[in-house]
């Protein structure tokens, strides 16, 4: 080995390109994410297939029982699998940013000349990549078994840009608990207690009608009924203006709430 | 660069809730050099790179690297360090040269340079064959040069190693030595912290010996070793059976130490060379036959344990130690 090949001190190599904003930065690192799912086919199939699973089990298994029929419940259920699936989806956000801080990876990142931020920001806009795939594939599976639009381009359009702000929402909350929490399993564990009764207790599988009347009001301030319904009115037509402006609050809010925290906590944690 | 020492630090402070960490530790690393930091597994160590290296902020005191304040002007400061800490800190997930271009892209580079120096790293670093494997299937050794790569991607003037060489096997040790040399041969400042006293004695120009936050010695290898004054006389007896006879006969010795034994070695603190032939004649008259007998400078365990009045690191790979705490 050497020594001149590695390294001539006092020449360095920063600065040739500029300074690097953090929306560069953001993007390499974000690039660094979507290598880890590409490069790890169990990991791509079980991304796609999860949400899959879901919503033929929910569709064939109580679709005849909620809706009488299984074409029905899917026209009532798809909507609302989206936002679980989101909900789902970014426990992967909270389990990769816990995972960077254990193998000791933070430490180099935050030796380095960038943003802090870039790290959080990268995993966030790499997550939201893998919400945008996931949701096409089950969007367009729900397609072939017979779902239909009934909101007109503009809604199928606005469910799109839904899905995605909601993606960022959700994948905020999820940094915040994989910077906050110590070790991997218990962020799988929170993450896992976080979304199931939030999507559960919802109007995402069931009419709230039919619950008892104290759960009907937990159902209906869950932000989770209210994404499901906003995307029910834009997927399928019916009223929208409603559930997505509260929805477009609660997105705005915890984006800004969990970001400051993860942002600030992620700064602080040594 | 006209700074003449690349790290500095003033009465610098640190505490994690009521444990000191750090107490008023006052460091000059001359600018080219390797400067070895050691001390005993929680004598702050780690603390000193972690703030030096912008990753933590101290309490009290201020720390420069080539001039720039470590908290008010941090990003200047990582613009001019690599770190490799005690656990390699590269992907798991990704190949070898995905890490490099990584580091690379972050640093600035433009995708073509990155891709040039992250090959370039590879090979001085024996990964060329490796490159396209993801890291989680390297050895050990693989993982340490990948990252000590990883801290070497931007051509840093000043490097922070932080016990680079734990939990390597002799082979790759000596190959990461060699690595370390030259990076200084090059210019490079490595601040280079270890519990392996023989690891400082050979790398580091100068050491500083710190315990439990404070500096309790500092100069060259061989200063630091004379502090202990006097010699060492090493005696292995013919026989294993006279050991224990033979040590109580080099106790008894006027003007030397408490004798200790390391299997069949035993080492006693003398004042001078003539304590030889003392020695010899003593084991003759208790008629004990050795086949070692000669004096030497004390290492710089042995420095250390004079200094602090414990001894640096109980390893277990350093059986001279073992045998001192027995």
């Amino acid at each position: 080995m050497t020594a001149g090949t590695v390294g001539t001190a006092g020449v360095a190599a920063v600065g040739a390109a500029g300074n690097p904003s953090l929306v560069f930065e953001t993007g390499v690192l974000a690039r660094r994410n979507l290598l880890h799912v590409l490069s790890d086919p169990e990991q791509l199939i079980g991304m796609t297939l999860q949400p899959l699973m879901f919503l033929l089990l929910f569709v064939y298994v109580f679709g005849g029982a909620i809706s009488g029929s299984t074409r029905g419940y899917l026209q009532f259920v798809l909507p609302g699998l989206l936002v679980q699936g989101i909900g789902f989806g970014t426990t992967q956000t909270a389990i990769g940013l816990n995972a960077d801080f254990q193998h000791g990876l933070i430490d180099r990142f935050r030796s380095l000349p960038i943003a802090r931020s870039a790290v959080v920001a990268g995993r966030v806009t790499a997550d939201i990549g893998r919400t945008a795939w996931t949701s096409i594939i089950v969007v367009g599976v729900a397609v072939v078994l017979g779902f239909r639009f009934h909101g007109g381009l503009a809604g199928a359009l606005g469910a799109c840009v839904l899905v995605l702000a909601l993606g960022v929402a959700m994948c905020w909350l999820m940094a915040f608990l994989g910077v906050a929490l110590r070790s991997p399993e218990s962020v799988q564990a929170v993450g896992f207690m976080t979304i199931l009764p939030l999507t559960f207790a919802s109007s995402v599988l069931v009419p709230a009608a039919s619950m008892p009347g104290w759960l009907q009001a937990f159902v209906k301030v869950n932000p989770i009924s209210i994404f499901a319904e906003a995307m029910r009115g834009l997927m399928l037509g019916g009223p929208v203006a409603t559930p997505v402006l509260q929805s477009a609050a609660w997105i705005a809010g915890m984006s800004v709430v969990f970001g400051a925290l993860t942002v600030s906590l992620y700064r602080r944690r040594a | 660069m006209t700074v003449e020492f690349a790290i500095r630090t003033e009465q610098l402070g640190k505490s994690f809730g009521a444990k000191r960490v750090l107490n008023r530790l006052d460091l000059a690393v001359p600018a080219g050099s390797i400067y070895g930091l050691l001390g005993p597994n929680g004598a702050g160590k780690t603390t000193a790179v972690r703030i030096l290296a912008t990753l933590l902020a101290p309490d009290s005191g201020r720390a420069f690297v080539l001039g720039n304040d470590v908290v008010s002007d941090a990003r200047a400061v990582r613009a001019v360090i690599g770190l490799t800490g005690q656990y390699a800190a590269v992907d798991d997930l990704i190949s070898g040269r995905e890490n490099l271009y990584l580091i690379g892209r972050l640093l600035g580079l433009r995708p073509r340079a990155a891709r040039a120096r992250g090959a370039e790293l590879l090979a001085a670093f024996d990964l060329a064959e490796a490159a396209g494997t993801r890291v989680r299937d390297y050895s050990g050794g693989m993982r340490r040069r990948l990252d000590l790569a990883a801290s070497l991607v931007g051509r840093p003037a000043v490097l922070f190693l932080d016990e680079p060489t734990t939990g390597l096997d002799l082979a790759s040790r000596n190959q990461l030595w060699e690595t370390i040399n030259g990076l200084a041969a090059d210019g490079t400042t490595v601040l280079l912290t270890t519990q392996y006293l023989d690891e400082a004695d050979r790398l580091a120009s100068r050491v500083m010996v710190i315990d439990h936050g404070a500096t309790v010695a500092e100069g060259t290898p061989d200063e630091l070793k004379s502090l202990v004054g006097g010699l060492v006389l090493e005696v292995r007896p013919l026989r294993p059976a006279d050991i224990s006879r033979a040590a109580g006969v080099l106790a008894s010795l006027g003007g030397a130490g408490a004798p200790v034994t390391d299997e069949d070695l035993i080492t006693v603190a003398v004042p001078d060379e003539e304590m030889v032939t003392t020695a010899a004649r003593s084991l003759d008259d208790a008629r004990i036959p050795v086949r070692h007998l000669a004096v030497r400078l004390p290492s710089l365990d042995e420095a250390f344990l004079a200094i602090t009045g414990h001894h640096a690191l109980p390893e277990p790979e350093s059986t001279e130690l073992e045998g001192a705490r027995q």
